[in-house]
């Protein structure tokens, strides 16, 4: 793979490099973000903020910004991101290829819907404006097509208004999957951010025990009130562990003792990145895994098959004993996605990690295939490594319509993949 | 002696590093002047550091090319009639050579001595004499861990680095005492647009980020020779003890 730090938004493509993918942060879990044999373009410094409305909260910058940036910067000014993902340090670009979801997906929808316009270069080397109203299939195509519509060189964003960095949170413990569907509608209403946490080791009775993590932005605090302060030191793994550190003991020691110091039911304050962003400060929390890595499993099921098909999954993640860390789990509401391929749709996500310990796991994987594709589920395309062709066509009945939008000269490891 | 600067000229303020630094000063409250030769660039920056700013700092641009020598006695005298506080800079301008084709023609070659030592040579003497009769300023120049010893792979690159080191010890040694500090900055493997063709892989590659943070503390310490990230001072040490016989066989 050849790489090019691509710096200049208005620099022209140069077609002997193709094929090409942009490359923004590297946090996909897969190989959407993989090109064998092609062009990288490096994003990460094009990460300018190009105008901004304080008026409005409209914001226009490069599509190489990480979010955590433009969180730095708007937070104080009383700007939030309008949706966010478990981790800020993703650019704004691979927000938009990927049309991310937060925990607030009931509410707000997916990160697509809050692009108001973008340029987008294409090998033909036209710099086009794309929109709802201009290039509307181009736009639609973009969002959420995984870098192979041409290279999102400036993403305009709408933000919203908060009063503070802080959230109001709370955490409720569940002690089985049956109890979380209640408390998840009963705080719906009130609180706009809401993940449930969920024990995959933890079989029979406790099948599906956890934790519902709520939260909601804080209105300013009185003088005097302690306030968390977000200190923003993160610890890092140097290296890769030199063998995976998740096992079943050490899954079950950590999940039983996340269950049990889960506070009772009560309010505190935290910041918007301690609340959102958990994982954010253990950088390269990854290398836990060892050399040999992890498979993701995010898929989403329909409503009407939410409940069984979760209960089936978990049933059969328990089983296995293979299970890694809290499983998150997300309600989609019914805001439709933008984006042709995106992932997100009305129904219940689950996201399941797995450390690779070669063809058990992916035997365990394809089980999982059965039961999302039975619930009429899909996978995430941006972390998958491995999902069927069948598997995304189905997940993606579009695809057919997407490939013809697909820039001729930009191409990923994952769609080759699936267009073998 | 003043603490942190209050308005500082940043050259070459389009590069990843110098960018970065930047940004880390306005969110201080520092005053900016950005000298940079592509104009485009420059106002795509300055439109940057104007919206992170927000009022709160001043960001002001000049376009100009470095590598014009003669010129720069006139830039330098017109920043400083325009901003008499400029009480700081940041050399950050350079360009990391092809090696080969340095060593094809002496055109090149001259041309790379020229933009990385000569060109930062003329502006601090400029620089340095104004400084030096206001009795105060901080100077920094970004050096490269390259300039510490000749290497194979970059000699020109390490040669114009390592004449610029050379020149900032002796111009700290004249300005001990006078209030202006100079600082020697000599980052190691940093993740820019420049060093796209390497393999990045390892430890010891840092974002421009990490370097930029280095660069701010250099400022606020007063520091003299500042390797970055740190680890880079025992590696150099080492290598600098190998004795010639040997180290003229490593392919570094």
């Amino acid at each position: 793979m050849r790489l090019i730090e691509w710096r200049d938004r208005t620099a022209p493509l140069s077609a002997a490099d193709a094929p090409f993918l942009a490359l923004g942060n590297g946090r996909s879990h897969g190989d959407v973000c993989v090109n064998d044999g092609g062009t990288l373009l490096l994003t990460r410094g094009m990460d300018r903020l190009i105008a901004f409305d304080r008026g409005t909260g409209i914001v226009d910058c490069e599509a190489g910004i990480l979010l955590g940036d433009l969180l730095h910067w708007c937070l104080p000014q009383g700007w939030m991101l309008p949706v966010v993902p478990g981790t800020r340090f993703i650019t704004v670009g691979g927000a938009v290829a990927n049309d991310v979801h937060g925990r607030n997906h009931r509410v707000a929808g997916s990160f697509g819907r809050h692009v108001l316009e973008m340029d987008l270069l294409r090998s033909t080397g036209e710099h086009l404006r794309i929109g709802p109203e201009e290039h509307a299939d181009l736009f639609a195509a973009t969002i959420g097509g995984l870098g192979l519509t041409g290279l999102i060189t400036r993403v305009r964003l709408r933000m919203i208004p908060v009063s503070s960095d802080l959230m109001l949170t709370e955490s409720i413990r569940f002690g089985h999957l049956d109890a979380v569907w209640d408390i998840n509608d009963r705080l719906g209403a009130e609180w706009p951010y809401t993940i449930a946490r969920i024990d995959c080791i933890a079989r029979g009775r406790r099948l599906g025990r956890g934790v519902l993590v709520a939260g909601r932005h804080a209105p300013p605090q009185p003088a005097g009130t302690p306030v968390p302060r977000w200190r923003g030191r993160s610890r890092s793994l140097p290296f890769d562990m030199p063998f995976s550190l998740v096992n079943r003991h050490s899954v079950r020691a950590f999940n039983a003792v996340y269950y049990r110091a889960a506070p009772l039911p009560g309010r505190r304050l935290q910041h918007v990145h301690g609340h959102l962003f958990p994982l954010d400060r253990l950088r390269d929390w990854n290398r836990i895994y060892g050399r040999r890595g992890f498979y993701p499993y995010h898929c989403v099921l329909p409503h009407a098959h939410a409940r069984d098909g979760v209960r089936t999954l978990l049933k059969r993640t328990a089983a296995s004993a293979q299970g890694s860390f809290l499983a998150a789990m997300k309600t989609f509401g019914d805001l439709p996605a933008p984006g042709i391929l995106s992932f997100p749709r009305p129904g219940v996500t689950l996201a399941l990690d797995f450390a690779n310990r070669g063809p058990r796991t992916l035997r365990l994987l394809a089980d999982l295939d059965d039961i999302v594709s039975a619930a009429g589920g899909a996978l995430d395309p941006g972390q998958d490594a491995r999902m069927s062709v069948t598997m995304f066509r189905r997940g993606f009945p579009q695809w057919e319509r997407f490939a013809t939008l697909v820039d001729p000269a930009f191409s990923s490891t994952f769609w080759r993949r699936m267009n073998p | 002696m003043s603490a942190t600067p209050r308005r500082i000229a940043i050259f070459g303020a389009t590069s990843r590093i110098a960018t970065e630094t930047a940004r880390l000063w306005l969110a201080r409250g520092v005053a900016l002047v950005v000298v940079a030769r592509n104009p485009e660039r420059l106002r795509m920056l300055t439109d940057d550091l104007g919206i992170r700013a927000g009022g709160l700092a001043e960001v002001d641009a000049v376009t100009a090319d470095l590598a014009d020598l003669d010129a720069l006695p006139a830039l330098w005298q017109s920043m400083t009639d325009r901003f008499p506080d400029l009480d700081g800079v940041l050399l950050a301008h350079g360009s990391l050579p092809d090696q080969a084709r340095c060593e094809a023609t002496p055109e090149t070659m001259l041309h790379e001595i020229r933009v990385n030592a000569l060109s930062a040579m003329s502006l601090l003497t400029v620089i340095a004499n104004d400084f030096e009769a206001r009795r105060r300023g901080i100077i920094a120049v970004i050096g490269s861990v390259a300039g510490d010893r000749g290497h194979r792979s970059n000699y020109v690159y390490g040669a114009a680095k390592g004449m610029l080191a050379i020149f900032l010890q002796g111009l700290r040694s004249r300005l001990h005492g006078s209030g202006v500090t100079v600082i020697t900055l000599k980052p190691g493997f940093v993740i820019t647009p420049m060093t796209q063709d390497f393999d990045r892989d390892g430890l010891l590659w840092v974002r421009p980020e990490r370097v930029a943070r280095g660069i701010v503390r250099a400022f606020e310490r007063r520091r003299d020779v500042v390797y970055l990230p740190w680890f880079w001072r025992p590696i150099l040490w080492a290598t600098r003890l190998i004795p010639e016989p040997v180290f003229k066989r490593l392919s570094l």
